[in-house]
Formats: structure tokens, sequence, C-alpha cells
């Protein structure tokens, strides 16, 4: 990590706030986000539904829906993303910042040949004649594991199963040559013998030194992947850390609490689970104070009234948005 | 012990139309010669992957699949589908929970009225204080306070809509509860919840469960047997400490080895 | 163990909900309102005139005269001096009411048709949707020419022959919505229930497809305004001493050199109608749109 660190970083994210009008006022989806990303890394967005994990990721390539804006900043290699006109996030989509969308069903055009998918890119730029770009769309189903390349390159995406498709996805995002790639749930529409692949396949990217920026809800697919984790809970982080500090001590009451309550195959097998009480915060509410108090085992007064900052940690460069962190080792204890 | 279903040797094969006027039909073997038991009380979890044909078999049993070939016996009574009159005691006995939380609760009803239509439905005709007294009151069971039963399903997270299809399928008391992917469109933390009012219910009422799932995980939490299903096959069934800790068939190893794991102590 | 779950958001009718979201639409409140103003004026027009419809003017030089604030024709007079403030009103009535009457018709066919047809699949839907397309392909003029040439110009063969054409497409629309939340979990738990099928398709199925058939139902009064219009023009329609917007555009059309009044009035009234109606057509169609709810 230090060898990277004078490095300019690849993605650049100050103070991002995303809002959305809506009939019933404004919302806020995403609120103060900062997060910073080398090349050949990969950094995991953990978050349940609502916390604005999908939307961090529209907002940083201009995506988002017409009646949400976003504020702050996002800079891809030194280039300020936010605010650019269409014709600029054109020139970074693609070929700077290429994006893995979750449901390969619906993000494969049906009607198009799995061949046109993965060239278009590059015959649409002009950066390759027919027989490069047909060429560069074998290796790159190759790189991939698909096996046969010349005769997939002629199939339907309705012909493949649901792995495949995931993959000829990820080809196709791989084609221009870009830097940073943003994976939105790659592995939830995936049955889990998929998932296993396309994991490795995701590490073998990041491996090649591109920038792997991971949504997801699943911590297994964090542990088997991610280098670094950022904590989302509504629209906010509320913590960073390393992968294997994260999973061995959590300092967040809702990260500890998330990885009680999902269920493991190598843990005792009692019969009830951890849940935590209340649903999951939408960008409707509003809070005073920390969003998580309500559900929070170790919440105080002081939680409901002062929002806690992000702020580091003395070891190891994580950083923790609580007031009353839990101490190293805690949650390892409360397992016991 | 007596189980209280039995499906013996169930097959169901679809017939999918070839392209064009003249094209031979072809077949998909759904489900092949596929037996299973469920114990009084016992809870059993069906896993496979897609195509795995658990969702058909959770359908045949509710009867809204027929079976080409095999049978099922409630209680070693062989069920016949089209018997309405014995048809309409079995439901009592008999319910299901869908996946999709929003889906399978009518946009149109309040939370209130889908509990009611399955109280008159299935234990009616009840008289209409006492059905909202026992609508309360199954509410109050899956954890939603009076005030919900007038929502509608799009004032409602998943985790509650889910409560409500569970109140749905509970109120007629059914000894068996059928879930086909009860918890897999939940977020983790809601999932908990969920597998545990489940657990909850099944002790309580001594309620079997039928619990069809992808996520080997929460089936090991909350089944004691289990039944792996591959392409339509029974690849292994047994008790839970013998499938997870010995699995003997390859598929089953396959499947665990795949489960992406969490290490408190070291992560590669 | 029952965690109390306090309900937090205040509770709000589905009705309630999207007649917020109409009222957010000013294209939709203006035409609404517009056409509200239309009806009272049909209901009422008659009564603030002098005249009646069929009463002829002989006082004026000529019978036909064109609007003046003077002598109490406000829209003027039609060839045969007849005051065309009254017989616009009349006219609109008739209007109006095949246009309603009719609707109501096809509706209720068309939906208990589709309904059942989208619900049932299989050969039944078959069976019953090709029925549709060949009535579809039956040319309805003719069909309607024939019919009054056997049993005379009545108004019920009217709204007849506009109810038996209009079903068709309704139940066409039904019958795809149907397929589509057939498939629906809630469907599914419904048959899991063990209720009837005629319970299920009135319970479950036609109240989601409501939205859908009320907007189609604005939208499609126009269509059968302008159908009756077209009869009257041929000369098919409503007789006299009734009139109607069609018979009046007709009748104007002739005289459109020396009168022009008379094709331009009872035609901005029917523009105006229609209009009214598209709008609020467009309105209803965003307000009671599911996904939209938030």
């Amino acid at each position: 990590m230090t060898a990277t660190a004078r490095q300019e970083a690849l993605l650049e994210v100050r103070n991002l706030d995303v809002r959305f009008k809506t009939a019933q006022g404004e919302v806020q989806a995403v609120s103060g986000v900062s997060l910073d990303m080398q090349a050949g890394e990969c950094l995991a967005i953990v978050g349940e539904s609502g916390s604005g994990k999908s939307q961090l990721l529209m907002a940083c390539l201009g995506l988002l829906a017409a009646n949400g804006t976003a504020s702050g900043s996002v800079r891809f290699a030194g280039r300020e993303l936010l605010g650019s006109s269409e014709r600029d996030l054109n020139g970074v989509r693609g070929t700077g910042i290429a994006l893995l969308p979750q449901d390969p069903l619906s993000s494969l055009t049906p009607h198009l040949r799995i061949g046109t998918l993965l060239t278009e890119g590059l015959l649409d730029r002009g950066l390759a004649t027919r027989d490069e770009a047909r060429q560069r769309a074998m290796r790159a189903l190759e790189d991939v594991d698909i096996s046969d390349p010349a005769a997939r390159l002629r199939q339907y995406p309705h012909e493949l199963s649901g792995g495949m498709r995931q993959r000829v996805a990820l080809a196709t995002a791989l084609m221009c040559g870009p830097r940073l790639l943003f994976a939105d749930e790659p592995t939830t529409a995936l049955d889990v013998s998929v998932q296993a692949r396309v994991i490795e396949l995701l590490r073998g990217v990041r491996d090649r030194g591109l920038g792997v920026l991971i949504i997801t809800h699943d911590l297994g697919v964090v542990a088997g992947l991610a280098d670094r984790v950022a904590v989302m809970y509504a629209g906010r982080i509320v913590e960073t850390a390393t992968t294997a500090e994260l999973f061995r001590d959590p300092r967040h009451p809702y990260t500890a609490a998330l990885l009680a309550a999902v269920p493991r195959l190598d843990d005792s097998a009692q019969s009830r689970l951890q849940g935590i009480a209340g649903d999951p915060p939408q960008p409707a509410d509003r809070f005073s104070g920390c969003a998580f108090a309500p559900r929070c085992d170790y919440a105080v007064d002081a939680c409901s009234v002062q929002r806690p900052e992000l702020r580091s940690i003395a070891a190891g460069g994580g950083t923790v948005a609580c007031h009353r962190p839990l101490a190293a080792g805690a949650a390892a204890e409360a397992a016991t | 012990m007596n189980a209280l279903l039995r499906v013996e040797s169930a097959s169901v094969r679809y017939a999918l139309r070839g392209r064009g006027l003249f094209a031979p039909v072809r077949h998909l073997d759904a489900l092949r010669d596929v037996s299973i038991s469920i114990p009084e009380g016992g809870r059993l979890g069906v896993v496979g992957e897609s195509g795995s044909g658990k969702s058909t078999l959770a359908r045949v049993v509710l009867g809204l699949v027929r079976a080409d070939a095999g049978r099922v016996l409630w209680q070693e009574c062989a069920i016949d589908y089209d018997d309405a009159i014995a048809m309409r005691s079995l439901r009592r006995e008999m319910q299901v929970v869908f996946q999709d939380p929003f889906g399978s609760l009518d946009p149109r009803m309040t939370a209130g009225e889908a509990v009611g239509e399955a109280l008159q439905a299935l234990a009616g005709p009840v008289p209409s204080v006492a059905a909202q007294d026992r609508i309360i009151a199954a509410l109050a069971e899956v954890g939603l306070g009076a005030a919900f039963a007038n929502r509608y399903p799009h004032q409602l997270s998943g985790g509650q809509c889910q409560r409500v299809a569970i109140a749905r399928a509970t109120v007629s008391r059914p000894r068996l509860l059928v879930c086909d992917e009860a918890v897999s469109a939940l977020d983790v933390s809601v999932q908990a919840q969920i597998v545990n009012l489940l657990h909850e219910l099944s002790e309580r009422h001594g309620m079997s469960l039928l619990f069809i799932s992808h996520n080997l995980a929460v089936v090991r939490h909350l089944c004691d047997h289990v039944a792996v299903l591959q392409r339509g096959r029974v690849a292994e069934q047994g008790g839970r400490q013998a499938i997870f800790g010995a699995p003997q068939a390859q598929y089953t190893r396959d499947l665990l080895a795949a489960v992406p794991r969490i290490d408190r102590q070291a992560v590669e | 163990m029952a965690e109390a779950l306090a309900a937090t958001a205040p509770v709000q009718g589905l009705w309630t909900d999207a007649w917020q979201r109409l009222r957010r639409s000013r294209a939709a409140i203006v035409a609404a309102t517009l056409l509200l103003l239309v009806i009272v004026l049909a209901v009422v027009g008659p009564w603030l005139s002098a005249y009646t419809v069929e009463q002829v003017d002989w006082s004026q030089a000529t019978l036909a005269t064109p609007p003046s604030l003077a002598n109490g024709h406000w829209f003027g007079t039609d060839a045969n001096g007849r005051d065309l403030f009254v017989r616009v009103w009349i006219g609109t009535r008739m209007s109006l009411l095949v246009a309603l009457l009719s609707t109501l018709v096809s509706v209720m066919i068309g939906v208990a048709w589709g309904a059942t047809a989208g619900y049932l699949g299989g050969r039944v839907d078959d069976w019953m949707m090709r029925f549709v397309d060949v009535l579809y392909a039956l040319p309805y003029m003719f069909f309607v020419i024939i019919l009054t040439v056997v049993f005379g110009r009545s108004l019920v063969l009217i709204f007849l022959a506009i109810g038996a054409v209009g079903w068709l497409t309704m139940a066409r629309i039904v019958r795809g919505q149907a397929l589509a939340l057939r498939q629906r979990e809630f469907v599914e738990a419904a048959i899991a229930l063990g209720l009837p099928t005629s319970t299920i398709i009135a319970r479950h199925i036609v109240p989601n497809v409501l939205g859908t058939v009320i907007v189609y139902a604005t939208l499609t009064v126009p269509q059968v305004i302008l159908f009756e219009s077209f009869l009257s023009f041929l000369g098919l329609g409503v007789q006299e001493p009734l009139t109607s917007l069609g018979r009046l555009v007709a009748e104007g059309a002739l005289e459109m050199e020396s009168s022009p009044w008379l094709l331009l009035v009872p035609s901005a009234v029917l523009a105006t109608i229609l209009l009214c109606l598209n709008f609020l057509g467009d309105g209803l169609r965003d307000a009671l749109d599911p996904r939209q709810r938030t």
C-alpha cells in the first residue's frame, strides 16, 4: 500500500451529495461521502437497500435520473467529473471508467449479437478496424474463460446462461481498456457456483492494475475480493477499514450487527440469527443525530441529538462515524 | 415417526414450443423422480441452484402445478388435487409464503384485508367482529401493531410486507407452511428477523416448514432436515448434521465449497 | 416475542393518493374545469335562452342571422331560423349522453371479456380473442348501416352500435393487463387460498386494471363522439328534432360560406370537449400509474 501512496489517486470523491426532487419534496440519497481509490486495488461499498450506494455510483458517472442532482467533487485521474458536459463524460465512460451493471439479462441488448455488443464501443469511437475489434473481442472472451469465442460472437444474449451473460458483460466493460471498473452488485443475480468464478475474474481484473469499485450487500463477496471496505448507512459512510480489519474488528455498531446477522456455514448452528430490529432507512426518512441510533444497542442520548462525524481511528488508517465506537476486540468477545 | 407430508417419485415435464410451426416439441424435465418427506413439526430445507426444480417441487406440493408422475401424501393418504371438497380442508392445513414481498400482496388491498380474505376463505365464514380480532391477533403474532392493518403494500417496507404475507398464511393455523425463497429478496438484517420469526412460529405451533432456498447458510440455521436438488433430481437428503458436516454427494460438497467464507481471524 | 413496530407515516387511501397527484397536473385541472363548464352549460344552457330548440324566429330580416347580443341569439340562428345557442347545448347533451352511455357499455363488456380471457389463458383465451379479431375485421360502418335499415333509426340502436365497436379495443387492453397480472405472486397466493376463479377475477384482477380502464375510457369518449358525429354526417345518427354536435357540424358545413358561425360554434364546442378529455386522460394516466408511488 505504501508504494502507491505517492501516486495520484485514481478516483477522488469529496463531500458528494446526491439529492432528488420528488413530489414529496427533496430527498437526499447520499450525504457528504468522501473516498479515494488507487489503481490496482478493490474498494467495496457495502450497504443495504436505501443506503445510497447505487446512487453514489450513478452520480460519479453522470447517470442520475432526471430529477437528481449531485454536488461536491468527483475527480477521476485529476479531471473533475461533476458538472462536466455529456461530451466530456462520454470521453470518460467506457475508456476511463467502465460499468458492470447488476442484471446481465437487462444490460445486454436482447436483439444484438454478442459480437456487436462487444465491439460497438471500439467501432463507434473509431478506435479499431472491424477486424481488429473482432480479434480483441475474441481475446476478451477468452480472458473471461468463455470457450469457443468465435461461435459465441454470433450468439444472442438469451442463448447464454446467467453466469455466461455476466462474464460477457464483464468482457464488454473491459473492451475499451478502462482504468477503473464500477461493478454494481455483480453477483446478486447469480448462483453460488457461478459467483465464485465471477469473483475470481474480478480479482484478475484488479491484479492487472485496474481499480475496482464494487457495490454489494453480500459480505461473502467482500471477503473474497475487496482490499478495503466502506460501509454506508442512510446515505453516509459510517466506517472504512481494510477488509481484514473490518471482519476481525468492526468498530461501528452497525457493521458489527451486520456481520452478526449474516448466517454462516462455519459458526455454531444455533437456530436464532442476530437480526437488527426495525428496517433499513429509506432516503426519504429524516433523522436528527445518528441515523442508526433507533436501531443501535449502544445508543445514548447524545446519539439522537448530534450526528457523529467520520473520524480516523488511531491504528491502521480506518475511519468510523460514531460517538461510542466499539473498542478493539469488542465484537470478537461478544461473539464467543 | 409419521410423516406429515410425503412426496413419492414426483416428476414434472414441461413441453417447450420449438421455433417455427413444424419444429419438434422439446421437453424440459423440471423434476425427475423426486421423493422427500416432512415429519410433524419438522423443518425441511430444499436447496439447489436455479433450474434445480426446487420451486417446481413447492408448487407440486401446493397443487399449483400437476405432477406428471408420482404422488403427494398428506398424513399417509394420497392427495387428490381435483377433489374440491378435500382440497378445501387441505388448504386450511397447508399454506405458502412467496419470494417477492411486494408482489405477493394485492396492491389494492390493505394488510388487514389481505389477512381477512385468507381467514374467510380458509376458516370461514367468520362473523366480522370475531374476524377483526383474529386479524389483529395474526398481525400481532408476526410483530405488527394494529395500526398496520390499514396500510397498503406500497406503504410498507419489504420486511413488513413479508410479515403480512406470513400472517396471511398462518391465520388459519396451518400444519405445514411452504416458504418459496421467502427471505431471498430481503436485506440481510431483515432476513435474520424473518428467519427467527419463522422458527418461532414453527416451534410455538408445531408447524412444519418446507423451506425452499438457494442460501445454504440460512437453511443450516433454520432447518433440521435438508434435501439437495440438482437439475430436477435429489442429489442427497438427510439430517442437518449429516449434510453439512459429512456430505456424501460430490455435488453437495461442491455447493458447500462455493459458498464464500467470512473468516473472522484471517482473510486470505 | 412481538416486536412493537410503531406505525410512522400517515395512512392514505389509494384513491386519495391518486387524486393528489392528479391535482398537481395543471393541464388536467384546467381541462377538468373546462369540461365541467361545458357540462353545466349543456344542462342549464337551454333554459338561459328565451328560445327553444325548434322555434323558428320569423322576426329577423333573414332566417339565418349571425351571433349578436342585441337580439338574444347569442350564437346566431341557423338556416331555418332556429336559435343556435339552444341547439348547440341540446346537441352537446346528446353527444355527451351517447358518448358516456356507449363508453359505459363498452367498458363493462370489454373488462369482463378481457379479464376472463387474460386470466384463463390457454385455449379459452385463444378462442375469445379470435372472436374479438373477427369482429374487428368486420366493416362496422356496413354493419351499422344494415342494422339501421333493418331496425330503423333509433337512439338505442346508436348506443348499441357504438358500444358494440368500442368494447373490442377495451377487451384487448384489459386482456393484456390480466395476462401480466396472472403471473404475479399475489394471484398465485389467491389460488393457493382456494378462491374460486370468478372471485379471483372480480376481486384481484379487475380492481388492478381499473386504472388503465379509466384512462383508456377517457380517451375512448372522444372517439365515440367523433364516430357519432360521423354517423350524423352520413345522416344515420340522431334524428330531428333532436340534434347532436355531429349533426350541427354537418349542417354548418353546408352553410359554411354564407353563415360561417353555424360551423364554427359547434366545432369549437366539439374541439374543446375532445381536447379536454385527452388532457384529462393523460393526467389520469400519470396519476394512476402505480410505479410512481413513493
